[in-house]
This record gives structure tokens, C-alpha cells and sequence, in this order.
């Protein structure tokens, strides 16, 4: 049983400003499944519909961003839950944190600027187990953080007296408190340099051996991908064009897109110059008619500009929507 | 700009209120131009009437028809805030581009200096002032004198804008790409001043406007001029209230309002409309 | 310690003296530019009132005003001796009732302005910020909505204007409150309940106008502030993490966009006493500002100076006090 079943969702941001309407679909029809105890990674550049996707999974999402239709169903076990209908309370209370925890893009001002460390930990643990003893809570908390590789003082700290690096890994350590069934971790290690950045990455794995939980860890950094996720998917335009396991994908790419990516990372010893990819990624609010690539397409087919390609299952595991690779079989 | 102006007062409950309450005070303004009664002679009608249709504010105590004396009292109102809104903006504008582009020393020595103005409760220094003119000061004087205390909250903003400005990526390319300095200043940075200087156009009259009504009241300004402020000091001179002349109250008061508050909804409809911020927030990004 | 020391306490007393001493000398420099002699206005006032007074008399007094308004002596002179009466806390005598030192009449008339400043701006404070954090967090309160729309209309009316509407609404109209005055006339001042509660009773018109205004302003300030912060990432976080609402809201939301208003109000203290002044003239309510507007009818010109000197220093160190405060409420300022 998945822990997360995605089926055809499409979101939209739908706005009115100074009379002029817009309606930008930023989520169209994506699918997919999470599984217990893995790292999922999502790749796709900016705009390529990433995070509303997880807003719409972390049921974190306001107006004007909507929900059109789709299903996003949740098992955790114990009990299931529905996305789009469950009452706000209950996600509050049984869901949030507990199950999913965030580990924020931008973790760099996710800390209350007036609260000690400790205090939003505090908080945290206050609103969904309670605190008996204030003494053990502390104590508990301190061994938490240790166990996290971080030096227990940092609770006694504000925000601004950490470094980045250290920033990113006490909001690695809040998300993991109620050791949930899900960790999302937007763009964790984008704002960080190489050093700190492969750091946290580690901290993250490890965390994720040890409890065994699942992790959907999205950035656009490719190499990020390669080092931690178990199983990839590349977005482009609101949509999943590839779905792999990590070793297949970047062996193997089957997209267009997927591929160019793939050949536009740099490895040692190699001097040869990267080609660029023409064009820009399409415009959300009216995007191009069948495979929304095929502009930047270089081996778009009469096909591609009028059908749209189905996310077809090619191998175990291996999904892709390419007229291309679903017509050579 | 038109499609600025057609967008505002179509979707901007407020800018519609403001649009209609400053166009009242401009037409009555307008009519000091036509009036039938010079405004500093006494006694041209039956005192103490009541508003009727022959008199719709009614007159006062002064023989004075105050549908007319109101129509200077605004006239001369506006010319006030406007004046002391030219002599700050001046100031202003100077102060806040020196402290911005100049930085280090400059600006730290320009803001202390303004931040030291920010805070000196200005009243008192008026009364002062005004106190030792005895009535001498004339309604243009006062304006110059408001506006050269009116511009410290401004300069700050200025400021700020051109610090923001400063930083911008784009700033960075001209000059490497090599701009002028003035030029930058000129034709890149000053599109985005202006519509601060605009908004705070209309604060800053709110606040000269409202100050010569407080030195009026108190006698401090030359009582002889109509102003919404003078009109309020005649008033309160023949005891209109306890008399029960309650019209020659009731109108400078609706004026003021219908004044203030349009200047007001202008200020903070152009406000929203200038600030990326609250545009952003609108449409959710 | 050193870096707050230097980087944050030093500046605000820096700023503090400036502004002293630019209100002083402002003070100091005004009279001096004025094209009115204010001796010569003193003595032909004299003349003027038609009583038989020798020249030589007229004389004698033009020497004793001019040693009095400080006026002997080269103009640097005369600056020193002005600050050094000053520090020594001479304010002179008043003219109009002379020979009351203007000391003793202004330690009569701040109490009473204090009693209407400090409450009306404590009020006004806590019940706009609080209304306007509410107003942005839950947008669709019908409740709020009004608050929003009263807020906006009453936010620019001056002190002034407002005040008379009061006054016309419910001395005049629907007579339930008193035309003027802290007391009734002739009443004795002292320290019983019945004079507190009819002290309390003159004083609520005055201090209705002063909150009813100042409540539109810090609503408004709040409300465009907190929308802001609503969008931070640490109140998203917050959301995220499944704390409740109200938690939400005063803890994160209020309590960091608290800290502009703060500023703000250190800011806004030289208007907000100004508009007390006023206010009080209105209301004839025995202050500072009827004092003022006394000093004003009975040409008192140096009981005007120490007004005006007195508010001057007031406000500022209020604003420095203000500032020292401030630190404790943020730790960013407090811990470097």
C-alpha cells in the first residue's frame, strides 16, 4: 500500500487584479505514488510547477491557488486521509507535523526572529503531544538535537545568532520531532554553499535510514538528486514527463528533456562546452497545444504540437510522455 | 495615465468616495471666483440665518453669507497645503536623494538631522512663532513656514527609495555599462521617486492643512483671511455653539471632513496602487 | 554588550542631545529673527492700557525686561546665558501673572495633560494594534470590516475637528456630557472619590476624540504592517507546523510586527502631543495646551518660551526612553 496515492491533479492560481482575471494552471494532471520508506526526488526548473505541488500535497494551500479536481489520498497506517475534503481542524491537529513535516525553501527566515530556539520547539511540541514536565521536554530536546549532530546550546540561541548551515539543520531537526511518515524538504540545501550544503544532505539521509520514514525531497539541482533520491521526477510545464529510479534515469534518460538535462551536468575531466537548450520554459497561463516541450523540442515530431503524450509505464518503475519513445516501443 | 485614472475609479471603492469628495471642494472653491460677496467685509446679509434655500450654510453672526465665505475658505485652504506641499517636497526631495546617493557621513549627519526634526513636537515651536508675528503672518508666510518644517517624514522615505533603488541589479548594469550618474539619477531612478513624492504630496497637505486650522483657532494666524481654521475661530469668538448657531460650525466642519478624508482615500488608494507590495499580495504571488 | 553599546545606545543618546539642542537653539534663535521687539511690544502694551507711568519708569522697565528675556549682552552671550538658565531650571517669572515663576504654572498644568495623554495613548496603542492584527489575519470578519471602514474615516480628521464633532454630538445635541472644564467651576481640587469621578466624567469627551483618532491610526499601521508579515516565512512555517491560530497570531504575527509600531510611536509623540494641546483648548481642560492658549491671549511671552521649551524636552526624552525600552522587545537590537 503506497503511502501516497496522486491521482490526475490540476491546480490553478486564479487571480483578479485592477480588473484584469488570470488563470494560471501551475499543476496540470500529474500522478504518482510514494512509497514507504524511500526518498522521491522532484526536478524541474523554476516554474515548472514544484512547489505548488507540494503545497497541494502538504495541504498548505490558499487562495488563490486552487484545487480543480484530482485526489490526493494519504495511508499512514493507522488511518487515511483525504486531502482535498479533510476538515482544516482535523489536518491541524492529527496530520500536520505528526505525519508531515516541512522543511522549508527559503529555511533561512523560518524561525520566529523574537523566539528563542528552544521556544519553537516549544511550541511545536506543545500544540501536538503537550508538555508535562517542562524539565524532561528540555532534556528530551537537547538529546534530539545531539543526536542530529547539532551542539545542544544552539536551542539557548535566537535565530539571528545562527549561520546559515546551522539554521537549515535546526529546521531539519524540528521537522523530524514526531519522527513523521513524510518529510517534505523544499529546495533544502539552495540558499547554502557546497560545503555546508553536502552537510545537511547527509544529515538528512541518515535521518531517513534511521527512521525508516519517506522523504520527498524537491530541488532543481540535479547532482542533489543523484546523491540521495531512490526514484526521480523531472516536471516540466505543470506536468511529469519522466519517472525513474535514479540509477536507470541518469544512465538511461528517455525525454528529451530528461536527457538534456542530464547532459548539460558537469563531470570531471570533461572540458567539452555545454549546449544550451533554446527557448524558455512556456507560459503557464497559456501554454503551448500537445507536448508542452515541443517548442524547445530538438526532435519534435508533427505529433507532438497537436497530442498530448500520456505518461506511459515503459519498464518497471519507468514512466515517460514522449510520442518518441512510446511509438519505437 | 488615463488608464491608470479609468482602472482606480473603476475598481477602487475608495478612489471613487475620494474622486467625488474632492471634486465638491474644488467646484465650491471654484465658486469663490463667482461669489457676490467679498470675503473680508462684514455684514452684506441678515445675520444669524439659519440654512435655508436662499442661504444653504446659512450665515453667521458677521452678516456673512457662508456659502460664499466657505468657497474662499477652501480656496485659500488648498492654496496652503499646496504651497507648503511645494517648499517641503523641495526640501525633501534634496535632503532624501543627497542622504541616499551620497551615503557614509552625509547621510548619517542629513538623517540625524531629520530624524532630530521628526521628533520636535512642531506646535509649540509654531505657537512661538506665530506668537511673536502677532497676527502678522500672512497665509502665504505660514505656508512657507509649514513647509519648512514639513518634510523630515518624507526625506525618509525618499530615502529609503533611492537606498532600494541603489541596490537593484539594473542600477548596477547602467553604470558598469557606463551611465552617467545624473543621467542614472534621471531618467532611471526618478520614475520610481515621483510616485512617492506623490503620495506623500497628499500627506503632507493633510498635515499643513490641519496645522493652520489649529494656529487659527488659537488666533495665532491672520484672522481676517477665510480658512477653514479662521472660520473656526470666528465660531468659536461669537460662542456659535452655546449661541446656537450650530451651522456656522456645521459647515467649516463638513468641508473639513469632505477635505480631509478625500485627500486621505486619494492618498491611500494611489498608495496601494504604487506599491508593488500590496499589488503582489492581490494577486497571490 | 560593546557592539550594543556602541552601535545602538550611544547613537540614541547622540540623537537625544541634537535634538535638545537644535530645539533650544531654535527656541533661542526665533525671537532674535522676529521683526516684533518683544520689549518694545511689553512696554508700548503698557502705554497702550492708558495708565501714568514715568518715562523714567518706562526706562527702568525696558532694562529690567531685557535682562529678563535675556536679551543683554553680544548674541554668544547671551546663548550661554540662555542654556545656563536652563540647566539651572529657570524658567522666569510669568507676565501675565506676575510674579508666579512659569515653573509653578507649568508643574500646575502637566498633570493634567499627562492624565489625558498617557491614557488615550496607552489605549489607543493597544486596542488599534490589536484590532488591526485581527483585522488582517481574519479578513472576513463583518465586525472587523467596520472597524476597517470607521478607522479609515476617522484617521485624517485633524484632533481639532474631531473634537468639535463631539462636542456639537453629545454637549449640544444630545446634552450628556459637559461643554468644558475638568470640574465644574468652583469646584475644589483634592483627592476624593466623588472629584476623581467627576473629574473622570469631564475627561472622557476629550479622551474619546484623542483614542477614537489614534485607534484609526495604529489600525491602520497594524493592518498594513501585519499583512505583510503574514507572508513571512516564519508565519507559513508556523501554519505548517499546525500551531493554532490565535497562537499564530500573537506570538508570531503581532508580537514581531509590534516592533515598527514601537518606532512608530516614538515617531509620532511630538504629533501625538501637539494634538493634545489642541485638544484640550477645545475642551478648556486645564493642561498644558489651555495654558498655552492662555499665555497666547494674555501676550505671555515667557511662559510661552517655557511651554515651548518644556515640550521640547519632554518629547524627546519620552522618544529616548522610548528607545532604551525598545531592545528589550527585540532581541536582534539586544544580542549582536
Amino acid at each position: 500500500m503506497a503511502l501516497l496515492q496522486l491521482e490526475d491533479l490540476h491546480a490553478c492560481y486564479r487571480t483578479e487584479v485592477y480588473g484584469i482575471s488570470r488563470s494560471v494552471r501551475a499543476v496540470d494532471g500529474v500522478s504518482l505514488e510514494l512509497y514507504e520508506n524511500e526518498i522521491y526526488g522532484i526536478a524541474g526548473e523554476s516554474s515548472s510547477g514544484k512547489t505548488t505541488l507540494i503545497k497541494v500535497l502538504s495541504g498548505t494551500f490558499k487562495p488563490p491557488l486552487r484545487v480543480e479536481s484530482g485526489r490526493v489520498h494519504y495511508n499512514f497506517g493507522s488511518f487515511a486521509v483525504d486531502m482535498l475534503s479533510i476538515d482544516p481542524e482535523e489536518l491541524r491537529q492529527n496530520v500536520r507535523w505528526k505525519q508531515i513535516s516541512y522543511v522549508m525553501q527559503g529555511s533561512m527566515s523560518v524561525l520566529n526572529p523574537v523566539r528563542k530556539i528552544m521556544r519553537t520547539f516549544e511550541d511545536i511540541v506543545r500544540t501536538h503531544q503537550g508538555i508535562a514536565d517542562k524539565k524532561s521536554f528540555v532534556e528530551q530536546t537537547r538529546q534530539h538535537v545531539q543526536r542530529l549532530g547539532l551542539p545542544p546550546d544552539v536551542l539557548d540561541l535566537y535565530p539571528h545568532q545562527l549561520s546559515g548551515g546551522m539554521r537549515q539543520r535546526v529546521a531539519i531537526a524540528l521537522a523530524t520531532v514526531f519522527h513523521p511518515s513524510l518529510i517534505i524538504a523544499d529546495e533544502p540545501t539552495t540558499a547554502l554553499d557546497v560545503v555546508v550544503q553536502r552537510g545537511v544532505l547527509q544529515m538528512l539521509k541518515e535521518i531517513q535510514n534511521e527512521s525508516a520514514n519517506t522523504v520527498l525531497l524537491v530541488t532543481h539541482d540535479l547532482a542533489v538528486h543523484a546523491n540521495m533520491a531512490d526514484r526521480v521526477g523531472i516536471m516540466y510545464a505543470g506536468r511529469i514527463v519522466e519517472e525513474a529510479p535514479t540509477a536507470a534515469i541518469f544512465q538511461r534518460p528517455r525525454h528529451p528533456y530528461t536527457a538534456h538535462l542530464i547532459r548539460s551536468l558537469p563531470s570531471i575531466g570533461d572540458k567539452t562546452i555545454r549546449e544550451g537548450l533554446g527557448g524558455a520554459p512556456p507560459n503557464l497561463a497559456s501554454p503551448p497545444n500537445g507536448c508542452r516541450f515541443h517548442p524547445r523540442c530538438p526532435l519534435a515530431i508533427d505529433r507532438c504540437r497537436t497530442e498530448v503524450p500520456p505518461l506511459t509505464t515503459i519498464a518497471p518503475q519507468q514512466r515517460v510522455a514522449c510520442h518518441l519513445v512510446t511509438e519505437a516501443g | 495615465m488615463l488608464n491608470v485614472l479609468r482602472d482606480l475609479l473603476k475598481y477602487d471603492g475608495r478612489f471613487r468616495v475620494a474622486a467625488l469628495f474632492l471634486l465638491l471642494t474644488l467646484l465650491l472653491a471654484a465658486l469663490s471666483w463667482v461669489s457676490p460677496q467679498p470675503p473680508n467685509k462684514t455684514y452684506l446679509v441678515p445675520p444669524d440665518v439659519a440654512p435655508s434655500l436662499a442661504y444653504p450654510f446659512g450665515t453667521n453672526s458677521r452678516g456673512q453669507d457662508l456659502l460664499w465665505w466657505m468657497a474662499f475658505a477652501v480656496r485659500n485652504s488648498l492654496m496652503l497645503g499646496v504651497i507648503t506641499a511645494i517648499v517641503s517636497r523641495v526640501i525633501a526631495i534634496f535632503v532624501g536623494m543627497i542622504a541616499g546617493y551620497r551615503g557614509g557621513t552625509i547621510d548619517r549627519l542629513l538623517m540625524s538631522l531629520n530624524d532630530s526634526f521628526v521628533v520636535l513636537p512642531v506646535l509649540p515651536i509654531l505657537i512661538l512663532l506665530s506668537f511673536l508675528l502677532q497676527g502678522q503672518l500672512s497665509l502665504v508666510a505660514l505656508a512657507l513656514l509649514l513647509g519648512l518644517f514639513g518634510w523630515p517624514w518624507d526625506a525618509r522615505l525618499i530615502r529609503a527609495q533611492v537606498l532600494s533603488l541603489k541596490e537593484r541589479s539594473f542600477t548596477r548594469t547602467a553604470l558598469y555599462s557606463g551611465t552617467a550618474p545624473l543621467q542614472l539619477t534621471l531618467r532611471e531612478h526618478l520614475p520610481f521617486v515621483l510616485p512617492v513624492v506623490f503620495a506623500t504630496t497628499i500627506n503632507n497637505m493633510l498635515w499643513s492643512i490641519g496645522m493652520e486650522v489649529t494656529l487659527s483657532v488659537l488666533g495665532l494666524a491672520d484672522v481676517t483671511v477665510p480658512t477653514i481654521g479662521t472660520t473656526i475661530f470666528w465660531a468659536n469668538q461669537h460662542q456659535a455653539l452655546v449661541a446656537g448657531i450650530w451651522w456656522w460650525l456645521a459647515a467649516p466642519i463638513l468641508v473639513a471632513v469632505l477635505l480631509f478624508l478625500g485627500l486621505y482615500l486619494l492618498f491611500s488608494s494611489v498608495n496601494e496602487f504604487i506599491d508593488p507590495r500590496t499589488r503582489l499580495r492581490r494577486i497571490g504571488a | 554588550m560593546r557592539k550594543f553599546v556602541l552601535s545602538y545606545l550611544i547613537p540614541r543618546i547622540g540623537q537625544y542631545l541634537l535634538v535638545i539642542f537644535l530645539g533650544v537653539t531654535l527656541t533661542f534663535v526665533i525671537p532674535r529673527l522676529s521683526p516684533n521687539d518683544p520689549v518694545e511690544q511689553q512696554v508700548s502694551q503698557l502705554m497702550m492700557s492708558g495708565s501714568q507711568v514715568s518715562p523714567e519708569a518706562i526706562e527702568h522697565m525696558r532694562v529690567a525686561l531685557t535682562e529678563m528675556y535675556g536679551l543683554a549682552g553680544s548674541p554668544w552671550e547671551q546663548y550661554w546665558a540662555f542654556w545656563g538658565r536652563l540647566l539651572r531650571g529657570d524658567l522666569g517669572p510669568s507676565l501675565s501673572s506676575f510674579p508666579t515663576p512659569v515653573n509653578q504654572l507649568l508643574a500646575t498644568a502637566m498633570p493634567w495633560t499627562f492624565g489625558l495623554l498617557i491614557p488615550s495613548i496607552v489605549i489607543s496603542w493597544v486596542v488599534g494594534n490589536i484590532l488591526g492584527a485581527i483585522a488582517s489575519y481574519y479578513e472576513n470578519n463583518r465586525v472587523i470590516q467596520v472597524v476597517d471602514v470607521v478607522s479609515q474615516a476617522v484617521r485624517p480628521i485633524p484632533y481639532y475637528i474631531m473634537a468639535l464633532v463631539l462636542l456639537a454630538v453629545f454637549s449640544y445635541w444630545i446634552p450628556i456630557f459637559p461643554f468644558s472644564g475638568a470640574y465644574p467651576p468652583g469646584a475644589r481640587v483634592e483627592f476624593s472619590l466623588s472629584f476623581v469621578l467627576t473629574v473622570l466624567y469631564h475627561s472622557l469627551l476629550p479622551l474619546l476624540s484623542l483614542v477614537l483618532i489614534g485607534i484609526g491610526g495604529w489600525f491602520i499601521g497594524m493592518k498594513s504592517l501585519t499583512s505583510n508579515i503574514i507572508a513571512e516565512d516564519y508565519v507559513v512555517y508556523a501554519e505548517n507546523t499546525g500551531l493554532p491560530r490565535r497562537q499564530i497570531l500573537t506570538q508570531y504575527i503581532m508580537r514581531n510586527a509590534m516592533l515598527p509600531q514601537i518606532t512608530g510611536l516614538a515617531l509620532q509623540l511630538g504629533m501625538l502631543f501637539s494634538g493634545a494641546l489642541i485638544m484640550e483648548v477645545v475642551f478648556g481642560y486645564p493642561g498644558m495646551g489651555t495654558l498655552t492658549f492662555q499665555a497666547v491671549m494674555a501676550n505671555d511671552y515667557t511662559l510661552i518660551m517655557g511651554i515651548t521649551l518644556l515640550s521640547i524636552v519632554g518629547v524627546a526624552t519620552t522618544v529616548l526612553i522610548l528607545d532604551l525600552i525598545y531592545p528589550l522587545f527585540d532581541p536582534r537590537v539586544r544580542i549582536q
